[in-house]
């Protein structure tokens, strides 16, 4: 699918991976500040308290989570990754991951404005729920809750 | 000046200083509790940063020998199997944040490209091949098998689902 001939093109590259980079950067470290802060400061069990590991609710309030959220799909997996470290269910991150990407919240009037408002409606309101059953359905095949 | 400083700050760069400066306030008042606070940030940054690297080196290769242009090729109107094909496959090549998509789908559309590629082409953006390392690093593979076939297989009903309840019919 378009393979780029242009003998420039490795420089090019480079130089587009870099600059897409330096761009994530302040907000993943930006993110990583804020997850060192939390470990020190909010203790193990509150996570337990918010995430229950109820079969609905988890994965529901993870995909609210998700969807207010936005950015990088790398931020999602490191916030994932740490949440699973202080014991929140596979249910509630796995429609976190997810919705952090397929709804956009924040991103939604933009969608409106370019793709039309009730598409960007339709299409937000159906990734936030397929987020939930995508949760539901990978914890049932992997078998880990 | 300093508006024009501020006009010059990204929203990315903006929200690291603010979080920087939780950490000059947390200084202040605790030192003892930032020592803690860095030490775990450390160790944070020690555990993804191999996996960063990872990360790069597969970005480089997805710009060397992927276009953006390119997708739009193939996504228009009338496109059948290979349309639902080129939508799942760019949505997964396709990089950067979502808004710079916008554009290219919202020309496409006027050309006549269905909301259900439109959808299913969003939605697989969440697979991300260069990510890969990150979600195996920690969730396992098992997981990030799972979930990458399940997040292709769903893009498709999503987009069925929503070409029809924007009611424009199947065919859109």
């Amino acid at each position: 699918m378009g393979k780029k001939s242009n003998g420039n093109a490795p420089k090019q590259a480079f130089f587009n991976t870099t600059r897409a980079f330096k761009k994530s950067l302040p907000i993943l470290i930006g993110v990583l500040m804020l997850l060192a802060l939390a470990d020190a400061l909010i203790p193990k069990q509150a996570y337990r308290l918010i995430f229950s590991g109820n079969w609905f609710f988890d994965p529901l309030k993870g995909a609210v989570l998700g969807s207010i959220s936005g950015g990088n799909p790398l931020t999602s997996y490191v916030i994932g990754g740490e949440l699973r470290q202080e014991g929140v269910s596979m249910l509630a991150i796995t429609a976190f991951i997810v919705s952090w990407v397929t709804v956009g919240i924040i991103q939604l009037p933009a969608e409106g404005l370019m793709l039309g408002k009730r598409f960007a409606i339709v299409r937000n309101a159906v990734s936030f729920c397929t987020s939930i059953v995508i949760a539901i359905v990978i914890v049932l095949t992997i078998g880990i809750k | 000046m300093i508006k024009k400083m501020i006009e010059k700050v990204e929203v990315g760069e903006a929200f690291f200083f603010l979080v920087v400066m939780v950490y000059v306030i947390l200084g202040i008042f605790d030192f003892v509790l930032l020592t803690e606070v860095l030490y775990v940030l450390i160790r944070l940054i020690v555990r993804i940063a191999p996996i960063l690297l990872i990360v790069f080196v597969v970005m480089f290769l997805t710009n060397l020998f992927f276009e953006n242009k390119s997708l739009s090729r193939f996504l228009g109107k009338g496109s059948g199997f290979r349309g639902w094909v080129i939508a799942i496959a760019g949505g997964i090549a396709s990089s950067g944040p979502i808004y710079m998509w916008y554009p290219l789908l919202s020309d496409l559309k006027e050309k006549g490209m269905k909301d259900s590629l439109i959808a299913t082409f969003l939605y697989n953006r969440a697979v991300k091949i260069p990510l890969l390392p990150m979600m195996v690093h920690y969730f396992g593979w098992g997981f990030t098998l799972a979930l990458s076939i399940y997040m292709i297989l769903f893009s498709v009903v999503n987009g069925v689902v929503v070409q029809r309840l924007a009611r424009r019919g199947p065919q859109g």
